[in-house]
């Protein structure tokens, strides 16, 4: 009982703070500077981990095809077709999201924390500054532009991954592999991708900042609130997976 | 002019405030003391919003802040200047560009110009070579420095300053005493001042007002203060052998 008003309760906060977040710009050349910076922060500071993460998943599932698919019945193209429809469909978007969610959130969370227990906050709403749209809009702008960028980015190198490797490892001929991926290819799969991960991207740039916006007491809560931020934009994107997979795939 | 009527409020059913109204003359530096924890800040936050009160009105020059909406608020709030216990200086941006940031959000003028008017407040609080440093990087007298060089930046009409002096060595706090002064009479600011310093009430307070557990148990200036009867108020003022000694010498 308890919880279930403390889920309404937060359910109403956050979309106030939401839709405060999407108010007016006091000034809109400094709101555009700010979402430039964030897509530099959030964005830019992402291509790494993405790369490194994309290349060995896409590697990983042409082994593991290769391994599964041993059977004369199934062609080699096969593994082609496995590792690009496992990396548009599902893990490029929701995988990489949530490991964005863990990235990206928790210094979401933890940079708004620490600037509300340091009174930073206070400082901004002071100066007649809608704290809420100074600060979260411009993340959830740059996530929501950004990381479908971010998404196609690791398609490709997933699929080039599974190109390497699987021409190192022997187990398929860049000739069959390239057939593979080329092989019944409907871009509808890339266009839902890219919805999904718009989607996960509000998530991930809103949910730790509602957590990190709300903080109370000091260097332990910010800790406390980043954790939470993770733990909830991970959980709303996998349920969001769910009903964005049967809305649009149905 | 800020006027309070009837201000109370409690944190959790713990009463913080206790019916205190006063009225802030324009042009004079209004001080507020008192003993550590007897609710100086928690006073000056419901004044300005932060923290809500639980009855009573603030009107700044008849325009009762609590009846505003968040837009009317705002407007309020644009002619304040505010300088933190903390601080609360932000620690993503240079000292420059903190005392630049409020002059950006809500003026027109130059780069070259805001930064003229940067260095001109930071000049005012005798701080010079210090424009390219993080506020991790400089000691707890500059933080305060920097922090007075923001709230004057954009010429406010309130002036609330919450210890402004603490943790300054007494040449700087002098200089910081008399900045205040001297801007609230040249632009005939409503100054609020709270202080534990006895030689800041001395040199600067106009008008006294003294909280006691929550309420306001005396008010008067700074001849009255020296010669007051009131036991609470004696003993705060008396408090160091040093004001004995000068009571006994006069
Ligand atoms: N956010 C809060 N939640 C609960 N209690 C609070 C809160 N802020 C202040 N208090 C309580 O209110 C009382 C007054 O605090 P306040 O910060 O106003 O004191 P102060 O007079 O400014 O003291 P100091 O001179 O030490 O800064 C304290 O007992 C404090 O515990
Ligand atoms: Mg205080």
């Amino acid at each position: 009982m308890i919880n279930s008003v403390k889920l309404f309760f937060n359910f109403g906060r956050y979309f106030i703070l939401i839709r405060r977040a999407f108010a007016k710009p006091e000034k809109v050349s400094i709101y555009i500077d700010r979402i430039f910076e964030e897509i530099y922060i959030l964005g830019v500071g992402s291509l790494g981990i993405v790369a490194i993460i994309s290349v060995f998943m896409g590697a990983v599932i042409t082994l593991q095809s290769a391994f599964n698919f041993e059977s004369p019945l199934i062609p080699y193209y096969a593994i082609g077709v496995a590792v690009r429809d496992s990396m548009i469909l599902e893990f490029s978007p929701a995988i990489v999201s949530l490991i964005l969610a863990g990235k990206v959130g928790s210094s979401i969370a933890s940079e708004i924390g620490t600037m509300r227990v340091t009174e930073q906050i206070d400082a901004l709403e002071i100066m007649g500054i809608n704290s809420a749209g100074y600060l979260i809009f411009p993340k959830i702008i740059a996530s929501v532009l950004f990381n479908p960028i971010l998404i196609v980015f690791s398609m490709f190198l997933g699929i080039a991954g599974g190109y390497f490797f699987g021409a190192l490892a022997g187990v398929v001929s860049p000739h069959q592999y390239v057939y593979g991926i080329t092989y019944d290819f409907r871009p509808f799969n890339v266009f839902y991708a890219l919805i999904k991960s718009g989607v996960f991207a509000f998530i991930i740039a809103s949910v730790p900042a509602y957590h990190g916006y709300f903080t109370k007491g000091g260097a332990l809560e910010v800790g406390r609130s980043s954790t939470k931020g993770v733990v909830y934009s991970s959980v709303l994107i996998l349920a969001f997976d769910l009903i964005l997979t049967q809305l649009l795939l149905a | 002019m800020i006027q309070i009527n009837n201000i109370s409020k409690s944190f959790s059913g713990r009463e913080v405030l206790k019916n205190i109204s006063f009225t802030f003359e324009a042009g004079k530096t209004n001080m507020i003391i008192g003993e550590s924890g007897s609710g100086k800040t928690t006073l000056l936050k419901c004044m300005v919003g932060l923290n809500e009160i639980d009855s009573g009105e603030v009107l700044f020059d008849g325009r009762d802040f609590y009846t505003l909406d968040f837009k009317g608020k705002k407007e309020i709030r644009k002619e304040i200047g505010m300088l933190f216990q903390g601080g609360a200086l932000f620690d993503s941006k240079t000292v420059e560009e903190n005392v630049v940031f409020p002059i950006s959000m809500f003026t027109d003028l130059s780069v070259s110009e805001k930064r003229d008017r940067a260095n001109f407040c930071l000049q005012r609080v005798n701080l010079d070579n210090a424009n390219n440093l993080y506020p991790s990087e400089l000691s707890g007298g500059m933080k305060k420095r920097v922090a007075i060089a923001r709230a004057i930046a954009v010429q406010p009409k309130y002036l609330f300053c919450d210890e402004p002096n603490s943790g300054l060595d007494p040449k700087t706090s002098i200089v910081i005493d008399n900045l205040i002064k001297e801007i609230t009479d040249e632009y005939k600011i409503t100054t609020v001042v709270i202080t534990h310093d006895m030689n800041s009430v001395i040199e600067i307070g106009d008008n006294i007002i003294f909280i006691y557990k929550g309420e306001k148990w005396w008010e008067g200036n700074k001849l009255e203060i020296l010669k007051t009867e009131n036991k609470e108020v004696h003993d705060f003022v008396y408090a160091t052998k040093f004001m004995r000694e000068l009571r006994n010498k006069f």
